[in-house]
């Protein structure tokens, strides 16, 4: 077979739990803005899916300054979900990216199982929404604050209210801040996920040795970028060896070999999302550099590496 | 519309202590450049440090689609900028951000402290082919940390220094020179970058006399264009909503920001 009719068989669009993408590459909640940020250095609607900044129920003016840090090959942030509220973001922002038809999935944040819910009803009803991602690494302001996806029984039932309200794949954001990931994962599943996000950033924090304080405002911070990738493999790892669920990948990744290295551990499409700060273009070139690998190794798509180095 | 390029450095060396200028070219970003906006730079293809670095446009020359930046070595990431040798590449995002408003007809005063005095000199350009009258006071530790001063002179503006060690000018603090020089005179715009304590002060002095101007403020960076809101800030500390240095700045009026006054 000559390589122009081979290229004609490859297959680079995944199928993540029912959310078509045209290729395995998303960019993160939070580091994208909804994608008319980074507008002027990338086209957009050539990003597998755009998941836009965490959404909530009411507008939130976000934790005080300062919110980012850097650290050794990774950065903190404690942005605080600042956002404009649910209509705002699907009667403002929403309706361009549906123009430039852009796979758009919403990313949502509640204090109450109830809030999860009625954010998914508002979203289900609103057409141009390609799937739900759920974080729950928010505090359950119900149950004293601890976070939503720290407990497996919350996991379920926030999961299982939001799959009551919508017939949009719905994809559980875990947080890796958990001793037993694969009994996380476990719970999302028995909730009716229809596949997995992995992983939110970890909990870190860091000292102004002059002030003798803590340097952010918020005291701590999520820890993302290439610090974190080799603990987003692992947890990858494990859940896709107990869980039969799609896993949507990342933590850390800037380039190609680190997309491929979290498809092999399992993940069936990637995220980028401090990626992005670095390099605007990432997504588009690693895009490109998995069909340019799967093109030399003579593979029909992207779904024959899935879990290529699991043993 | 900002861009990414591929600058190729054409000189890159050390001027003063710690303070190095840099040019580059990168005819696409030079062609869209407005005085007070800002480059974010990344360093190499390493991912550590990871973040690129913000660093205003210290003087542009869009028909020789070239930049050059002026800065000062506080840490890795300018140290690496330091590195880079004239013919190698460098990876820039801009320009970013909100510039000055331009003024014309005027007689302006624009005040730098230390390094903050990089976006006054492309600033000084503009102005002047506005037909203004502009004036540069510019305030540092020692002589050592002064810029080089042909570059102002060149644009035939008056170029006053003043250190607080009295090595070069003016003997003290770069506010007082201020009132002195600004008293004979009336002034009609105040442009003015540099530590907080000392923007403060001409934003006071700004008020008390009626003159309006605008400052350029700096917050830690991640993306550099909105996405990530992490170089969030209230203008005032009664404000409930956040603006964003990158996106909503790093320019603003002198009368909108409540600075630091440096007293803990
Ligand atoms: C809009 C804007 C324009 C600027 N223009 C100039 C300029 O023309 N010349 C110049 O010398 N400096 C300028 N700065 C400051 C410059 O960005 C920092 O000195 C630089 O990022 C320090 O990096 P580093 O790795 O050497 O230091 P480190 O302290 O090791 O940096 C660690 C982290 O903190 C961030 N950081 C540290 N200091 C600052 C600061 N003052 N402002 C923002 N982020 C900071 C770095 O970007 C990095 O993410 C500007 C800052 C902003 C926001
Ligand atoms: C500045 C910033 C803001 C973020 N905001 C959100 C958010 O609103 N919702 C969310 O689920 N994750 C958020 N995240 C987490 C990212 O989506 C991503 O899961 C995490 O950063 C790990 O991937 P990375 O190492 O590629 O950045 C944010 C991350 C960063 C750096
Ligand atoms: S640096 Fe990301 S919003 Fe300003």
């Amino acid at each position: 077979m000559n390589e122009e009719t081979r290229e004609n068989l490859i297959d680079m669009s995944v199928n993540l739990g029912g959310l078509k993408m045209q290729n395995p590459v998303a960019v993160a909640s939070g580091t994208f803005g909804y994608g008319r940020e980074y507008q002027d250095f990338i086209d957009i609607s050539r990003i597998g899916a755009v998941i836009v900044k965490g959404t909530t129920l009411e507008e939130r003016c976000g934790n005080p300054a300062p919110r980012i840090y850097e650290t050794p090959a990774g950065m903190l942030n404690a942005i605080g979900l600042e956002n404009p509220g649910i209509d705002v973001f699907l009667n403002v922002y929403l309706p361009s990216l549906i123009e430039d038809r852009v796979t758009v999935i919403a990313n949502i944040a509640g204090n109450t199982v109830d809030e999860y819910a009625l954010l998914s009803r508002k979203i289900d009803k609103h057409p141009g929404i390609a799937g739900i991602e759920l974080n729950i690494s928010c505090p359950n302001v119900k149950q004293g604050g601890m976070q939503f996806g720290t407990d497996p029984d919350l996991v379920k039932q926030v999961v299982e209210a939001v799959k009551s309200e919508t017939s949009l794949p719905v994809i559980p954001k875990l947080s890796p801040n958990v001793t037993d990931i694969v009994s996380i994962a476990r719970a999302a599943r028995d909730g009716g996920a229809d596949a997995l996000s992995m992983i939110n950033t970890l909990m870190g924090m860091a000292v102004d040795i002059d002030r003798r304080k803590p340097v952010l405002g918020n005291i701590f911070g999520g820890l993302s970028g290439p610090a974190i990738k080799p603990v987003a493999l692992r947890m990858i790892y494990q859940v896709y060896k107990e869980v039969d669920l799609p896993i949507l990948g990342g933590g850390g990744i800037l380039n190609t070999r680190d997309a491929l290295e979290f498809i092999m551990a399992g993940a069936s499409a990637v995220s980028i999302g401090t990626g992005n700060f670095v390099n605007p273009v990432v997504a588009e070139e690693i895009a490109l550099g998995l069909e340019k690998y799967v093109t030399e190794q003579g593979l029909t798509g992207i779904n024959e590496l899935v879990g290529a180095a699991v043993l | 519309m900002p861009l990414a390029e591929k600058g190729t450095v054409i000189s890159n060396h050390q001027t003063g202590r710690d303070l190095w200028e840099m040019e580059f070219l990168a005819p696409g970003i030079a062609a869209e450049s407005k005085p007070g906006q800002f480059v974010n730079v990344r360093l190499g293809d390493y991912s550590d440090p990871l973040l690129r670095r913000p660093l205003s446009l210290y003087d542009v020359e869009p028909d020789a689609g070239r930049i050059t930046l002026l800065y000062k070595i506080v840490g890795r990431g300018t140290q690496l900028l330091s590195r880079y040798g004239s013919g190698q590449l460098i990876d820039v995002m801009g320009p970013l951000g909100l510039g000055f408003d331009l003024v014309q007809n005027r007689r302006v005063i624009l005040i730098g402290g230390g390094v903050g005095i990089a976006p006054l000199l492309f600033l000084t350009r503009e102005l002047v082919a506005r037909h203004n009258e502009v004036i540069v006071l510019h305030g540092t530790g020692s002589s050592d940390e002064l810029c080089s001063q042909g570059r102002f002179s060149k644009l035939g503006v008056e170029y006053k220094v003043a250190t607080m060690d009295g090595s070069s000018g003016y003997k003290g603090l770069l506010t007082d020179m201020m009132k002195e020089a600004l008293e004979p005179l009336p002034t009609d715009y105040i442009y003015t970058c540099g530590p907080e304590p000392m923007m403060s002060a001409v934003a006071a002095y700004a008020s008390q006399h009626g003159i309006s101007g605008q400052l350029s403020l700096e917050e830690h960076m991640a993306c550099g264009v909105g996405a990530c809101l992490g170089c969030a800030r209230k203008l005032k500390e009664t404000d409930t909503a956040y603006v964003k240095i990158c996106k909503d700045g790093p320019v603003f009026p002198l009368d909108a920001v409540q600075l630091s006054t440096g007293g803990s």
